[in-house]
Parts: structure tokens; C-alpha cells; sequence
């Protein structure tokens, strides 16, 4: 209790998270999150904000603070493979919502950081249901290119971003057509045009022959050209994703992910010759649009099986609010092991797909999604299997920080507990 | 059991047939002179496929109702159920049998609040066939009119989430939306053969946000929350002066709008109101109570949690998601533990979907939604959530005499599941409607496929 009332105050004061406390998880069943199952009866021990040691008999630093996780199971934190957490409070309400800065004149150059704010009520609530990281991306208008995206924790302080400008990302399919004049004809000319123009300006010129760019749009995508910024291209259709992989061809240096990817197991041999991992929507099954006619939520047990690096996220389906979907999904690709003919994902290659493997799609796995040493102090202890419908945390920790689990929806919840009112209005019931 | 003896006494109000309709009495149509009683157009030509004599055994068994049985055996012959019971309960010789170990038995899933059909995947221009956007009021268009029966929504509904009905509701720009429509989750070339026989209509009808949104973008009222009261209650007028004539046994001229909204006033149309926030419900109960009319369901009630006495007192169901939140201002009060609540006053629960995803994981968002209950210590039988999927929403659709409950003669609207349906791990195995065979996850030859989906990508695939 006095942990969750030091990390609120943390959180009042707009400090950064203190790393200084030694903890030991002991007695829970153990997720690593490297693809392997659970083990009975692990120890994770973090200190200084870093995971020191997890495992089996791991020894127990004198003075650590224990925390007793029997009968519970203890895993990193969930590392949500695509969201735009932080970018809004209330998705109609214009003014709390900073997903698109399409409208600035700007594309490519955007950066999302400063956009994202930890103190809007998504990153409480989702840090309740486990999810300690997220890659947060902008959206898309009037340019194939939405600009640079980042890594955040959702630690409970003023501190969000784990890595800014850790990617660019960009709209294929049917979304880059509209934006780049209606046809997938322009989406791929503005994409090739942008990048000269980016060499241009690298090349010392500072006007361009087609003025598709502004000077700090081409420099954000030097480095996408470079191979230094990943770029993450949301992408549906079969044919988009191969026509793609033939541009990667005339710019093998881009590091491409793709993004969605709901046809992804019509090609997926393609993918995996390329070596472009794909962050994919775990349950898409129905012909939403024209680019999706494949649709089945055997899509990632697909791929995963022909090679591809495949992890789990939540390209516009509430992806600024319900990451907490992103362990059901998991589970529901489990379920699908048992389903005649469906491919789905073990258990633990499905937790995998929502911790080291978006970890390690983003460049970032040396340092997130898994418990194992020098990694990132992100353990959630949770009350039952994590990727069931009745499990929850009980303890989440970033950072090697212990993390408050309270929320405003949980205020609302505690005030109406009982509906109706008693001795004085509910305004005073606090 | 949810249905407290208050909400009984509300339904022996005088205009209250529809909501009420009770499981023993099939569904009576009163009031309207029979002189002047027209058959009704675009009638069901739904016919049950047919079935073969069927019993599943050993199996663990949510009736519906609340109850629940271990290692069990359900039954159905004719299309109807025929019992269901503990391990000795009789079964003929020579028809099939399952054997359910490890395995449950449910009432088909039904959701009340749908738009597969006249928001169909794909989900482009051309379909968007859910919102007569063009008057605040339409109580005279029919959903039915707007479903395409080869949306490819219907077979996930059925396959992933054991949906065997299901009400088709128009959108919720206009205050007065139009009529819904009851479906068997069954393909048919047309509509009229997907219809449920017999199934009362309802009028759509939306709080809050988007009707003063629509009308206000465009000039006209209603521009705020005191426009869409003022519109509906002239509206409400004219209802009723168009009723009185209609009974005065004067020639009249026919309006199809009126012709809806008296029949709400008859009772004979159920209110489906979407409704967020809990003091727009409470305006929308008095204003009910100015015009006689009663209200079946509040849809979207994030905040119903708020008014749970209210909402129990006044008999009223509110259809809920889980969890969702945030999306609009109105849903920014939204809390996880709303169903629970509910639950926990004796107000009746439905979890409903509004969604082509989520219709198929109804099971999986009610398991969501005891869970958050029972962390708040308000723990809630597995068997009475099932009842939030099957029975309630049968009730408030006034078809639970013929559905929504694993009872002797009812429609043999059945799923048997892999495993508890409020896990994760569990899909539906086999559904049957009206005693047919429509869903086999072990037989391709039972997987549905829409005339849209045929020679494409992905044909008859596992979805």
C-alpha cells in the first residue's frame, strides 16, 4: 500500500519513476514470454529498475522486498504491438484527440511523443489489466506518411516515452490510396517520389522537383531510408503486401513491418523469404473491405507457421483505449487449437505474440518483453491465467517500479456500488 | 427471478403486452379491430430445415433460466425440445447421440442489438443501409427492408458465437429510428425467409449524442438534448390523435410511421431505446409514462449502473457491452462493472454487441463482465450470466415463449460447446435451429457460405 501511495504521489508531483527498490516475485507459475510455457514455482528478482534473475531456484538478494505470488502467475508485462494509447481521452471529442496531425502541412516529420500523455485515463486503465508498453502510432491524412511513432511505458509519472521516433509508418491498401489520390497507382509513386525528394535534400538541395516534402519531412525519412527508423506500413491485402516486398526490393535498406496484414497467410511464404515481420489483428474474420475478402483468425497461426515473425496488435479497433483486448485475443488464438482445421498459436507462442515478439518487431527485445536478465523491470502478477476471461492483475511493476491499479473508472464504480443514495448526494460519496 | 414483482405489476399495466410477454402464453395481438386487421405484410416464410432426433449426453447444461445441470442430457426431436434433465433422463433408442464430456450445453446465443444486414460487411458505401439520415423521426422505415441476407456476418455470428437470433435494428442518427427486425440466424435468398415467425417488432429509438449531432449539422432541430425530447413528444402527440382515429371507426388515410408508433401504444411494438447516460434514461421513463408506452430495453446503457433501482423498479432491461469506453463523451462513464451492478440490484442484464466482431464473443464479453463483478465482490452463477445471452434478451424481445430457454416445446435453438462458454478457450462445437443441424465444426459441408463469398479468397475457410 505504501508503494501504491509513493507511485501516486509520483504521479501528482510529475516526477520520474524512481528504479532504487530491490523486489522478489516468488511461488508463482512463471512466464518468460520467450515462446516457452509456464513453470511452476519461478522467482523474478528485479532490481534497479532491470530484471536481475527469473527462473527456478533463483536465489533471493538479502533485503529484497518479496512479493508471494502462490497459486498466481507471474509474467512480463504486456507489450502492446500497436496502439494510439495516450493520443486521446475521448475519440469525438476533437480537442482531447491527437491521434492525426495530417492537417499541418507536415506528413513524414510528425513526431507523436509529445502528443502522448500519461495523465489521460487509457493509460491507468490499461495498466490495470497488465499492459506495461505500447507502440503508439499516429494516423494518417492526406499523406501515405503519418509521421514517427513512438515506444511508451504506461507507468503511473510524467515520463511516457520509452524510445521517440522509434518508427515511421505509413498507409498502404485502400487507406493510402485515399490518400494519395485515390488510386494504389499514386500511393506507390508518392512513395518512391518522397524518398527521392528525401535524397535530394540529403544531397544538399533544398527545393524539390515535385515539392511533395517539407525540409524536416525529408530528413524524417533519410532515416527511414537509411535503415536507421523502421517503417511500419499498414497494409491488408494479398496483393498490396506483394507489390510491397517489390519495392523493398528497389529499397533493401528500409527495415519494412507491416502493419494489420488481414491476408497476410495468402503470402505468407513471401513474407517470411523477405524476412518482413508483421504486427497482425488477431481476430479479423469477416471481409470488412475488399482488401480483407481472406480474412480468417487463422491468419497468425498461419503465417507463424511458414516463418513469419508474427506478434499481436490493434490497428483501428480501439486502439486508443482497450488495449486491455490485447490478452483475450491471445487467448482466443489459443482456442483455435482445438478448432478442426483452424491453426492458432500455443499458449505460450500466443503470450510470446504480445511480449517478446512486438519487442522484438520494434528493435527494442534486447531491452522489453521478456523476463530474463538486464532486461526492463516489466512483471505483471496476476490472479489466474493471464490470457483468461477472469483473470486479472494483482500487482503490476514498470520499471521496477510497483505501479498504482486504481482508475477513474473504478472511482465510479465504488461510488455506485450501491446505486442508490443516501444520507447526501453521490457528489459527496468519495 | 430478475424480473422483480414490481416489474410484474408494470406489466399488467394496460399497453404493456409485447415487453411482458410471459414464457407459458404465446404472443396475443389485441386492440386493432379485427374489421380492420390487414395481414401483415412482408410475412416470415422462415421454415425450420430439418432435423434428425438428437441427444446429447453427459454434458454440463445452462438452461437459460438461471439453471443448471450436471452431466446431463438434452434432447430434441420435431425441432422442439423435448427434455432436459439429469443423467437418467429417458431418451429413445434409435436416434443420434452426442456424447458431451467436458463438453456444455447452451441455449442458442441471442443479440438483441445487431445491424449484420443493413450495416454488412463489406462495409462499404453502397450497403450502408442502416440510417434513413434524412428526418429526425422515421418510425416508417423497417429494418427488414434494409437487410441483405448474404451478409457474411451471419455465418461468423453463428460459427464463433452460437448466435441462432437475433434483432436487426436501424441506426441511431434519427430519435425515432424505424422498425427492427427479429431473425433466425438462418441464410435465405430473401428476408421474409430469414424472419422469426411470429416475433413482435420494435421501434428503434436513440438518446443523447447522434440525433442532436445529425439534425444540428444540417440547421435543424433537434440541435441539443431538450430538441430531441421537444421532437419526440410532438411526435408522441401525433401519435396519439392518429390512434384515436384509427379507432373511431371513421375513414382514415393510413401513415406508416403512425401506423408504428401506434402500435407501440398498443403495446404491440417494443421500445428499443439507445441510451447512454442515466439521466437521459430516467427523461425517457417519464416520458414513456406521459404517453402510455412502455420501454423494453435500454441499448448502450453504460450508465445504467447509475439507476439500477430505476431501471429495476420501472421492469426495464438494459442491453450492455462489457467494457466499452471512451469512444464518444456520453460512453466516458462507462465502467466494466455496469452488468454486475445491475445484476446485484435485480435489474435485468443483457449483453448485446452492436458489432460484427463482438457478436461473435458474446459469450466471451458476459465472462468479462461477471469477472469485474466478482473482483467488487458481487459474484454472479455462471448459469445466470448465460441468462444474460439467451433468456433475457428472449424476454425482451417477447419471444421467450418460443426461445431463449432449454424448456420442453420450445424451438431447439441449441449450442453444445467445446468447453465452458465463459472461457476463452471455447468455441461452439455444434448448433442446432429449430432442431437442424446448421453449424458442425468437425464438417465443412455445415459451415455456411454467402453467395458474396463464393469463388472468392477464402471460401468456406475456418473464419
Amino acid at each position: 500500500m505504501k508503494h501504491l501511495l509513493l507511485a501516486a504521489a509520483a504521479l501528482a508531483a510529475l516526477t520520474s519513476p524512481s528504479h532504487a527498490e530491490t523486489i522478489a516475485i516468488t511461488g508463482g507459475k512463471l512466464v518468460i514470454g520467450d515462446g516457452s510455457g509456464p513453470v511452476d514455482g519461478g522467482t523474478v528478482v528485479i532490481r534497479d529498475g532491470s530484471i536481475i534473475a527469473a527462473g527456478v531456484g533463483v536465489a533471493i538478494p538479502a533485503g529484497a522486498r518479496q512479493i508471494d505470488a502462490s497459486g498466481k502467475w507471474v509474467t512480463p508485462g504486456v507489450f502492446a504491438g500497436f496502439t494510439r494509447l495516450g493520443l486521446s481521452e475521448v475519440d469525438a471529442v476533437n480537442g482531447t484527440n491527437d491521434k492525426s496531425g495530417g492537417k499541418s502541412g507536415f506528413s513524414a516529420a510528425i513526431d507523436i511523443a509529445p502528443a502522448i500523455d500519461p495523465f489521460r485515463s487509457p493509460f491507468a486503465v490499461n495498466r490495470s489489466a497488465g499492459v506495461t508498453r505500447a507502440v503508439v502510432a499516429p494516423e494518417a491524412a492526406d499523406n501515405i506518411f503519418a509521421g514517427q511513432g513512438a515506444i511508451a511505458d504506461l507507468g503511473a509519472d510524467s515520463d511516457a516515452v520509452t524510445k521517440a521516433r522509434a518508427f515511421q509508418f505509413a498507409e498502404f491498401g485502400e487507406d493510402g490510396a485515399a490518400n494519395a489520390g485515390g488510386s494504389r497507382a499514386g500511393t506507390h509513386l508518392h512513395f518512391r517520389a518522397m524518398l527521392r525528394e528525401a535524397q535530394e535534400y540529403a544531397a544538399g538541395r533544398d527545393t524539390f522537383d515535385d515539392d511533395l516534402l517539407k525540409a524536416e519531412d525529408a530528413k524524417a525519412l533519410l532515416s527511414v531510408l537509411r535503415g536507421e527508423t523502421r517503417l511500419l506500413i499498414h497494409v491488408e491485402g494479398a496483393n498490396d503486401m506483394l507489390r510491397l516486398l517489390e519495392l523493398k526490393r528497389d529499397f533493401p535498406s528500409i527495415k519494412m513491418v507491416f502493419v494489420g496484414a488481414t491476408e497476410g497467410w495468402r503470402v505468407a511464404p513471401q513474407l517470411a523469404q523477405a524476412g518482413v515481420p508483421v504486427i497482425a489483428s488477431a481476430l479479423n474474420d469477416l471481409p470488412a473491405t475488399f482488401e480483407m475478402l481472406g480474412a480468417t483468425q487463422s491468419n497468425i497461426g498461419r503465417m507463424k507457421d511458414a516463418g513469419v515473425k508474427v506478434a499481436i496488435g490493434m490497428i483501428n479497433d480501439r486502439d486508443s483505449h482497450q488495449l486491455r483486448y490485447t490478452t483475450q485475443y491471445a487467448g482466443n488464438l489459443v482456442s483455435l487449437e482445438k478448432l478442426p482445421n483452424a491453426t492458432g498459436l500455443s499458449w505460450g507462442e500466443a503470450f510470446a505474440a504480445i511480449s517478446s515478439v512486438p519487442a522484438d518487431i520494434m528493435g527494442v527485445g534486447d531491452r522489453f518483453g521478456s523476463l530474463k536478465a538486464g532486461k526492463a523491470g516489466d512483471v505483471v502478477v496476476w490472479d489466474g491465467d493471464p490470457l483468461e476471461l477472469s483473470s486479472a492483475p494483482t500487482t503490476v511493476i514498470i520499471d521496477g517500479v510497483e505501479q498504482p491499479l486504481g482508475n477513474r473508472q473504478q472511482r465510479l464504480r465504488d461510488r455506485y456500488a450501491r446505486p442508490t443514495e443516501g444520507d447526501l448526494p453521490k457528489a459527496y460519496d468519495r | 427471478m430478475r424480473f422483480t414483482r414490481k416489474a410484474i405489476a408494470a406489466c399488467l399495466l394496460p399497453l404493456t403486452i409485447a415487453a411482458c410477454t410471459s414464457t407459458e402464453k404465446p404472443q396475443t395481438v389485441s386492440s386493432v379491430k379485427p374489421a380492420e386487421k390487414a395481414p401483415a405484410p412482408f410475412p416470415s416464410t422462415y421454415k425450420a430445415y430439418p432435423g434428425v432426433a438428437t441427444a446429447i449426453r453427459n454434458v454440463t447444461i445452462y438452461d437459460g433460466e438461471g439453471g443448471k445441470i450436471d452431466n446431463g442430457v438434452v434432447f430434441m426431436s420435431g425441432g422442439k425440445i423435448s427434455s432436459v434433465g439429469g443423467p437418467d433422463t429417458a431418451i429413445p433408442a434409435d436416434i443420434a447421440v452426442f456424447d458431451g464430456t467436458g463438453k456444455f450445453v447452451t441455449p442458442g446465443i441471442i443479440d438483441i442489438h445487431s445491424h449484420l444486414g443493413d450495416y454488412p460487411t463489406p462495409s462499404v458505401e453502397a450497403h450502408s443501409d442502416g440510417n434513413e439520415a434524412t428526418a429526425p423521426t422515421t418510425p416508417e422505415v423497417w429494418a427488414e427492408h434494409s437487410v441483405w441476407p448474404q451478409d457474411p456476418g451471419f455465418s461468423r455470428a453463428l460459427a464463433n458465437g452460437g448466435v441462432t437470433s437475433l434483432q436487426i435494428l436501424p441506426g441511431s442518427a434519427n430519435l425515432m429510428g424505424g422498425r427492427s427486425v427479429v431473425l433466425k440466424n438462418v441464410y435465405s435468398r430473401t428476408i421474409q425467409g430469414m424472419k422469426f415467425p411470429g416475433a413482435p417488432y420494435g421501434l428503434k429509438m436513440a438518446c443523447g449524442e447522434n440525433p442532436k449531432r445529425v439534425y444540428g449539422a444540417k440547421g435543424r432541430m433537434p440541435s441539443t438534448r431538450m430538441g430531441n425530447l421537444a421532437v419526440n413528444r410532438q411526435t408522441w402527440i401525433k401519435a396519439q390523435e392518429y390512434r384515436k382515429k384509427r379507432d373511431s371507426g371513421k375513414e382514415f388515410t393510413r401513415d406508416l410511421g403512425m401506423e408504428t408508433l401506434a402500435g407501440v401504444l398498443d403495446g404491440e411494438i417494443s421500445i428499443q431505446n439507445h441510451c447512454y447516460r442515466a439521466d437521459e434514461m430516467a427523461l425517457v421513463l417519464d416520458m414513456a409514462k406521459e404517453f402510455g408506452y412502455k420501454v423494453s430495453t435500454f441499448h448502450h446503457a453504460v450508465e445504467s449502473y447509475k439507476i439500477a433501482d430505476l431501471l429495476r423498479d420501472n421492469g426495464v432491461c438494459s442491453a450492455v457491452w462489457a467494457d466499452w469506453w471512451g469512444f464518444k463523451m456520453e460512453a466516458y462513464d462507462a465502467i466494466p462493472e455496469n452488468a454486475a451492478i445491475l445484476q446485484n440490484s435485480g435489474a435485468c442484464v443483457i449483453i448485446h454487441s452492436d458489432d460484427e466482431n463482438q457478436i461473435q464473443r458474446l459469450n466471451q464479453e458476459a465472462a468479462k463482465a461477471q469477472a469485474d463483478g466478482r473482483r467488487m465482490g458481487i459474484r454472479i452463477p455462471d448459469a445466470e450470466v448465460i441468462k444474460w445471452l439467451t433468456y433475457n434478451p428472449a424476454k425482451a424481445l417477447g419471444i421467450s415463449d418460443k426461445t431463449g430457454s432449454l424448456k420442453p416445446g420450445k424451438m431447439a435453438d441449441v449450442v453444445l460447446w467445446n468447453g465452458n462458454p465463459l472461457s476463452v478457450y471455447s468455441r461452439p462445437e455444434m448448433v442446432w435451429i429449430d432442431g437442424a443441424l446448421m453449424y458442425d465444426a468437425k464438417d465443412p459441408k455445415r459451415r455456411p457460405v454467402s453467395d458474396f463469398e463464393l469463388g472468392q479468397p477464402g471460401e468456406g475457410d475456418v473464419k
